[in-house]
């Protein structure tokens, strides 16, 4: 029992000296380590062993609920999703979707926050109801919205029939021509308000003795707008289209909603759930996430260059 | 100049500091606005919720048909009677069937066995009683479990169970695509149950046997029938249902000219063309009634043959013409609506529809029929085959015991009793032909003759669901414009790629 007593107080004694030999700065790099430890080895447990093991699935034709280990294929996979028409399908649906929906959230968005951040009465209750489209549930307001859309007692043909635009009911989602205007326009409904939101915030820190300024100057209230307005806040418009364009790249719930596994309205998410969840094919669901990431990074690389968003150290 | 850069412009600004008193109002109305959003939240649902529980079909796996989950006539339509008197027999909700094999049974007596059954309805209520008689005549207790209500749930729960080898579960109601993914993990029960099984529908039996191993007892089944409208057919003097499918063309773009003027909605044929696995089940009908096969045959992919490209562009054609153009996005439920309304002259749906059709508030009471699906000249009228069977779990603890109550519970005895009080369609031809059934199901006797025709989902097993979503996404394409004979040929290409 003696000889531990006496080994640790040495084993101790060598890390000690070491320590009382650093400068001040070396002391702090490495306790700056040690508490960065424990979220390091978290992120390193919830997001890197789930990537790599994704990558690694691509690879090989793992299925849930197999009896026998997942044999490595190489880039079986990839080869498959690449000559799938379906896939480019979705691709095409998904960027569509999303290029219309951010442009028309965008401008709408910026309109409205404009318009909520002037001086009216009532403007605190309409800051609040405009945000109630945006609360609701999205499986919920598609739900709600299918039923708007339905060809035989659907509203919108009936308010669309009284104000004697149109004669017959239009199946707004059946028809390949107007099924994505249709659920692009549930989006924008629904997420305008949020665009609007993140653009109100940014308008509010812009102070108000620049605009008293360039009245000063003469500037018109145009001017003022592309000139002060706009560049200050263009931070809280990068925030709101890199929130949005990653969104509408991802977006699942309302396609599914509206048209489930509907071959010609499938978004990259919809066809790639189908085969994890449904067909619980695995492997090849990786190779489809790893594809899904590799279109995103391609939006978000086209934002960062152009938008030229800096570090801020 | 650099703090001036357009980006930051006041620092201070941007950082909004509260203090704590702020904080806690800020807290306390957050809080206090939560229940109010929730209790809006419940009231959505709730009303969104009942549609999609209501019918009754058919299965599956996919998730897409939140329609065609649960189990049958389940939803207790207006006037199911809770007591039926026939000069033999009275049939009531607090007298179930006699255990009959209650002596075999009672050498279990102490075991407990789960049952995950019906989840909701007139079924859920059923299965209570049925285990209360059987644990009383037995000493078996049953602890009923409600099965998740969506079948892509329930799938998923059974598959955990089964990866698991869990024995938390002993006996379970699978649906008719399950048994080719579940039979690894399923009691064989062709020598305690095998006398039993020749009872019921072969083409059940068949369904149910993989590599030779009967894994479920049939206990209630669906097929597919074609309802009618029997005063618009003798207002364009039409004295019988269609015999096929150019008939039903013919008649319904008769009934369409003519009703047309007087309802703008009206529709003459309208079917399940959404993309899910009800498409799968119409478009087995529709080949299978002319000649166009089953789209997997002993190993084959059949799917691409002449007969199936001439039946899909047919109801192709009849998108936008005899059936409404939103027909591509219906399930059970949106078609049931729309006839039920009055609005179609023909329906192809489950027998679920028959009790609801008839409710007290129903338009087209009293004004409708059933028939065999139409089948072109040469073939047999044929009928998809839904429902559920009752299995035995491998990892049970106790497989003697629960194949007992396996027994009871597809018996003749309690199958009729089901289809008297409950409408649950019997397996047994025997019991569908019983006067009391008959009565309570008129729609049967016409359906006798009608050959039932399964999925494929015995041959291609836990990968049914994919083969299902390549069938019926082909379709669909086809349904909204493409030509048979080039969506097809792809169509086979992926089968061929699962089937090997």
């Amino acid at each position: 029992m003696s000889r531990p007593a006496i080994a640790e107080p040495r084993r101790a004694a060598l890390p000690l000296r070491r320590w009382q030999a650093m400068t001040l700065a070396e002391r702090q790099a490495w306790l700056a380590w040690l508490f960065l430890l424990p979220a390091l080895l978290v992120v390193v447990a919830v997001a890197m062993v789930p990537l790599v093991q994704t990558l690694y699935f691509s690879f090989t034709d793992k299925r849930l609920g197999a009896l026998e280990p997942e044999q490595w294929i190489g880039l079986e996979n990839y080869r498959f999703l690449l000559t799938d028409p379906l896939w480019w399908t979705a691709v095409k649906v998904t960027v569509q979707f999303t290029v219309i929906t951010v442009v028309l959230e965008f401008l709408l968005g910026l309109l409205i926050a404009l318009v909520v951040n002037s001086r009216f009465p009532g403007r605190g209750p309409m800051r609040a109801a405009m945000l109630v489209p945006w609360a609701i549930p999205t499986v919920l307001s598609a739900q709600m919205w299918k039923w708007m859309y339905n060809d035989i007692f659907g509203v919108i043909n009936d308010l669309l029939k009284r104000a004697g635009l149109i004669e017959q009911n239009i199946a707004w989602l059946a028809r390949p021509d107007t099924s994505l205007i249709a659920v692009a326009s549930i989006d924008i409904w629904k997420t305008t308000p949020f665009v609007a939101l993140l653009l109100l915030a940014g308008l509010q820190v812009i102070p108000d003795e620049l605009y008293e300024a360039a009245t000063v100057d003469g500037a018109s209230r145009i001017r003022q707008f592309f000139t002060i307005t706009l560049p200050l806040l263009r931070p809280a418009i990068v925030v709101a289209l890199i929130f949005r364009t990653l969104d509408a790249l991802r977006v699942f719930d309302v396609f599914y909603v509206l048209f489930g596994a509907r071959p010609d309205m499938q978004t990259m998410a919809v066809y790639a759930q189908n085969y994890i969840v449904a067909f619980s094919d695995v492997g090849y669901g990786s190779a489809i996430s790893v594809a899904i990431f590799l279109v995103i990074a391609i939006f978000v690389v086209a934002y960062v260059t152009t938008l030229k968003v800096e570090v801020q150290t | 100049m650099r703090d001036m850069r357009p980006d930051r412009p006041y620092p201070d600004v941007l950082t909004v500091r509260l203090s704590r008193r702020q904080v806690l109002r800020r807290a306390a109305v957050l809080g206090l606005a939560m229940p109010a959003v929730s209790a809006l939240l419940a009231a959505c649902r709730r009303e969104e919720a009942t549609p999609t529980q209501a019918p009754a079909a058919q299965p599956t796996a996919t998730p897409t048909e939140a329609a065609a989950e649960t189990p049958t006539a389940a939803e207790t339509p207006a006037g199911t009677p809770t007591v039926v008197t026939t000069p033999e027999m009275t049939y009531s909700m607090d007298n179930p069937p006699e255990v009959f094999n209650a002596d075999q049974a009672s050498q279990y007596s102490g075991t407990t066995l789960t049952y995950y059954g019906d989840s909701v309805g007139i079924g859920a209520e059923m299965d209570q009683i049925l285990a209360g008689a059987f644990s009383e005549a037995t000493g078996i207790t049953i602890n009923v479990v409600p099965k998740p209500a969506s079948a892509t749930e329930n799938y998923a729960a059974y598959q955990r169970f089964f990866s698991a080898q869990s024995p938390d579960v002993d006996v379970m109601m699978i649906d008719v695509i399950w048994p080719g993914a579940f039979a690894p993990h399923l009691v064989d029960l062709s020598s305690a149950l095998g006398q039993e099984a020749q009872a019921h529908y072969e083409t059940i039996i068949e369904n149910n046997t993989v590599d030779g191993k009967l894994v479920g007892m049939p206990w209630f089944g669906d097929f597919g029938m074609l309802y009618y409208r029997t005063d618009l057919l003798e207002k364009y003097g039409f004295s019988n249902p269609p015999e096929t499918w150019d008939e039903l063309e013919e008649m319904a773009r008769t009934i369409l000219e003519g009703e047309r003027g007087a309802n703008p909605n009206f529709a003459g044929f309208v079917f399940q063309g959404n993309a899910y696995e009800g498409l799968t089940c119409n478009a087995l009908e529709w080949l299978a009634s002319s000649g166009g096969g089953r789209f997997i045959e002993n190993g084959q992919v059949t799917i691409n043959n002449p007969q199936a490209v001439e039946i899909l562009n047919k109801v192709r054609g009849w998108v936008g013409t005899i059936a409404p153009q939103g027909v591509t996005t219906y399930q059970e439920e949106d078609s049931r609506q729309v006839f039920q309304a009055g609005n179609a002259a023909f329906l192809r749906n489950w027998p679920y529809v028959y009790s609801l059709a008839s409710g007290s508030d129903s338009p087209v009471r009293g004004k409708f029929n059933v028939a065999p699906l139409p089948a072109q000249p040469g073939n047999p009228h044929v009928g998809t085959v839904g429902g559920w069977q009752l299995a035995v779990s491998m990892y049970s603890r106790a497989p003697e015991a629960a194949i007992e109550f396996v027994r009871y519970m597809t018996s003749p005895e309690v199958q009729t009793w089901r289809a008297v009080l409950g409408s649950f369609v019997p397996t047994i031809p025997d019991v569908a032909s019983r006067p009391e059934v008959l009565q309570a199901m008129p729609f049967l006797e016409p359906m006798e003759a009608v050959e039932r025709v399964t999925r494929p989902s015995r041959e291609t097993g836990e990968r049914y669901n994919e083969v299902s979503t390549i069938i019926f996404q082909g379709v669909n394409q086809i349904l909204t414009g493409q030509d048979a004979a080039q969506v097809l040929p792809g169509v086979a290409q992926r089968l061929q790629r699962i089937v090997g």
